[in-house]
């Protein structure tokens, strides 16, 4: 079976060279899914010049592998690599990146939106943004609550 | 007992990054909240009950009824918002 690896990590990351390390030499694989997010330049209706990304070095890790074990309880999934950025950000630069190979898209697909919807509610970073007005801690979002609860996950966040 | 709390985010701009206290065997997360509250100022307006703050216990997400140990690490936060 190949690894879980999170790395959370100030170095940008490349999704082709990731997802071929995902998929070597694993010939079980017929499909793989991934998400990037990346960095808006306008939030809550102002401009973003820039973005600083905290962490809690330790829990972060231990979160978001306890993610991936739910995850391989839940879905016939094979690898699974998270990159999770934290540091100065800029609009556009990439963020986050979840990739999940499997035997057919169904699993890999359920599989990282669910990884996604998690640790956008469970696992311990906060983002601050840089704006014409000066700096200020982004709000959590209730729509990323509901996200989690579809699953069957009734672990609020934002209130 | 002993145990280091830890607060991120808006709150360790308003409380610093870390601090070990003293306190009583059988605390919970919930009581320790209390009593940082009870120190006033900035403690109890950033950790006052109404307010979106969350908690962990050993690097695990846990809620007030966690029973505190020797040596625990504590640590209070906004809610989070990576991704």
């Amino acid at each position: 079976m190949p690894p879980s690896t999170v790395t959370i990590q100030q170095a940008d990351f490349d999704l082709s060279a990731e997802v071929a390390a995902l998929r070597d030499g694993d010939a079980q694989v017929g499909a793989v899914a991934s998400f990037i997010g990346t960095v808006r330049d306008r939030s809550d209706g102002s401009s973003v010049w820039a973005m600083e990304l905290e962490h809690y070095p330790g829990m972060t890790e231990r979160a978001i592998e306890a993610m991936v074990d739910e995850a391989r309880r839940r879905f016939h999934i094979r690898g699974v690599r998270v990159i999770h950025r934290v540091g100065a950000l800029m609009p556009r630069d990439q963020i986050v990146l979840v990739v999940v190979t499997s035997a057919h898209r169904h699993d890999a697909f359920q599989a990282c939106e669910f990884l996604m919807d998690y640790l956008k509610t469970q696992a311990p970073f906060w983002k601050k943004e840089t704006t014409p007005d000066g700096a200020r801690w982004v709000d959590a979002r209730q729509a990323d609550d509901a996200a989690l609860a579809r699953w069957g996950l009734k672990l609020d966040n934002a209130v | 007992m002993r145990i280091q709390i830890r607060y991120f985010a808006s709150l360790r701009e308003a409380l610093g990054a870390q601090e070990t206290i003293g306190v009583d065997a059988g605390t919970t997360l919930g009581a320790l909240r209390d009593q940082l509250i009870a120190r006033g100022g900035e403690h109890a307006r950033c950790l006052a009950r109404g307010r979106a703050v969350r908690s962990a216990l050993d690097q695990v997400m846990a809620d007030d009824t966690a029973p505190l140990h020797d040596g625990a690490e504590v640590a209070f936060f906004p809610p989070v918002t990576g991704g």
